[in-house]
């Protein structure tokens, strides 16, 4: 099983959709921890990326999401549109020309996707960012794959851990981000992040799922 | 919440409307991006100086761009940093050929933001060089942070080295003198209140009436410690002491003392608080050669404010004086 450039485009648009539903959910998050622009960063991202899918939809999976990618930069701001912007640029260039993308090149565009969030954000695991939702994902979702689990079977376990790796932001400590200055009192707060992170890869499985 | 505007996403674009028509003898305003951008830009043989940042912390960037200041300041949307293209569009719009230096405020997002710009521009064969302010003595431990924020002594450093720009400096001298001005340069704020994002609607954190927010940054976000709410003369303790400290400022050091409102705080307040930092540093024999006391780099409608102390020696001295001709400064002209 591979997933086709038409499910890509089903997944940026079911993001879009998640984002936009979840938008003060993610607000409030950041509002506790940071300065309550979380959700309607992203959703001002997404909403515009959803008017240029259109002209990409008949394209390759790299270019639908080095469009994604370049869309969020220049339009979310804050540190989130760098972080997620990157991402979808890496993953859009690892994946490159391809209309159809199977486990192993998956797992590579995920891991470029991670390095890239990781070297733009000076960032790594345990500091309460969105790292620590993806970065258990993808491991997960390797493990699996070469447990011999199938595509959507491997998806759905990084899903769960990638859950767990948001859920486990709660007792961290941050220390990057604007949740940083809070010191001791970021304790105790879902990292807003790894939450969209999350959001994110739930559309992904839910989009193969279907 | 009761604010005077007509919607919380046109905010930004019709304050920048109103900038542009009040200000049309020394800014252009540029609608998409947002940009604001000095009259007579790019000017032959200087180099150009830009900063940005979110919107909320008026008349910081906009206010100070003109002349023998900024040349293009980048106002992102409320408390959100510029975007790439948007710096990439500034840079352009200012550079004359000797290259642009951008000043950035220590916060995650714009830092990054502003290193995308500065990778794209270096791709085209621009020159840039970037100065991060980092001055907030409230950041205790920058290696378990993302280190301390810049606030009151951009506003500064922005004047400072704008001056030298103005007078024909190059780029690599501009870089030295801002790192300098950062390096002199320590605050510490507070908040009284806390601020309402127009797109929020309600105030970012609670804070009971007897109770003051220490160690603030700029965004609403609440500060390091809660303490009981106390006269004038012992918040302006709390707050000079950190800084005092930090540098350390010592007996016979001349400083500029920057009384800086947070947006919703009286002026008579702060004069109150000048009063009681005059006499504590007249106490430890600390000179104020200079000051500026007024609401220059505010968080929406946060009552409160923010001590910024700049060590002072002739050569900035000298600088400071120079002409300077924005909405939010001028002097000398």
């Amino acid at each position: 099983m591979e997933i086709t450039a038409d499910q890509i485009i089903a997944f940026v648009e079911r993001v879009a959709a998640s984002i936009k539903a979840e938008r003060d959910y993610l607000t409030q998050l950041d509002a506790a921890i940071g300065d309550a622009d979380h959700g309607l960063n992203l959703d001002r991202g997404f909403s515009v990326v959803i008017t240029k899918l259109p002209a990409v939809a008949d394209k390759d999976i790299g270019s639908i999401l080095k469009t994604v990618g370049m869309t969020l930069v220049s339009t979310v701001g804050g540190a989130s549109g760098p972080l997620y912007g990157t991402a979808f640029l890496r993953a859009g260039m690892v994946i490159g020309d391809r209309q159809t993308i199977g486990t192993i090149n998956l797992i590579g565009a995920f891991e470029s996707a991670l390095e890239g969030i990781q070297s733009r954000g000076k960032s790594t695991r345990g500091e309460k960012t969105m790292i620590d939702a993806i970065a258990p994902g993808i491991e997960a979702f390797k493990a699996a794959h070469f447990n011999g689990v199938d595509l959507l079977g491997a998806l759905e376990q990084g899903l769960v851990a990638c859950e767990e790796g948001m859920q486990a932001t709660i007792p961290m400590l941050a220390t990057k981000g604007r949740a940083s200055y809070l010191g001791e009192r970021s304790i105790g707060h879902q990292d807003p992040g790894a939450t969209s992170a999350y959001l994110i890869a739930k559309a992904l499985v839910e989009t193969v799922r279907r | 919440m009761k604010k005077l505007i007509n919607a919380p996403e046109d905010v930004v674009s019709e304050a920048l409307a109103g900038m542009a028509a009040a200000h049309a003898d020394l800014i252009r305003v540029h609608a998409d991006p947002f940009l604001i951008v000095r009259a007579d830009a790019p000017i032959a043989g200087k180099v150009g100086i830009i900063s940005g940042g979110g919107s909320g912390h008026e008349p910081m960037h906009g206010g100070f761009v003109g002349r023998g200041m900024l040349d293009a300041a980048c106002p992102g949307h409320i408390f959100t940093s510029p975007v790439p293209d948007q710096i990439l569009a500034a840079i352009h719009a200012v550079d004359a050929g000797r290259g642009v230096l951008q000043i950035v405020k220590n916060y995650t997002g714009d830092v990054m933001n502003f290193a995308m710009a500065a990778e794209l521009a270096a791709a085209e064969g621009i020159q840039v060089a970037t100065v991060v302010t980092d001055d907030d003595v409230a950041v205790e431990n920058s290696t378990w942070t993302a280190g301390r924020r810049g606030v009151g002594i951009t506003v500064l450093l922005e004047k400072i080295v704008g001056a030298a720009a103005e007078a024909g400096a190059d780029l690599a001298t501009l870089t030295a003198l801002a790192q300098h001005v950062n390096a002199e340069g320590r605050s510490m704020g507070m908040a009284l209140t806390a601020c309402t994002v127009p797109h929020v609607g309600r105030p970012g954190f609670d804070l009971p009436e007897d109770e003051i927010e220490l160690g603030i940054g700029i965004h609403g976000e609440p500060g390091r410690h809660r303490v009981a709410m106390a006269p004038a003369a012992q918040i302006a303790a709390m707050l000079a002491t950190p800084i005092l400290e930090d540098l350390p400022f010592q007996h016979g050091d001349q400083v500029l003392a920057f009384v800086n409102g947070m947006g919703g705080t009286p002026l008579i307040e702060l004069y109150v608080m000048y009063h009681e930092l005059n006499k504590l540093l007249t106490a430890q024999g600390i000179h104020i050669r200079r000051r500026l006391i007024g609401n220059y780099i505010t968080a929406l409608d946060m009552a409160g404010c923010a001590f910024t102390l700049l060590r002072l020696d002739d050569h900035l001295t000298q600088l400071w004086d120079a002409p300077v001709l924005t909405p939010a400064l001028r002097w000398g002209i």
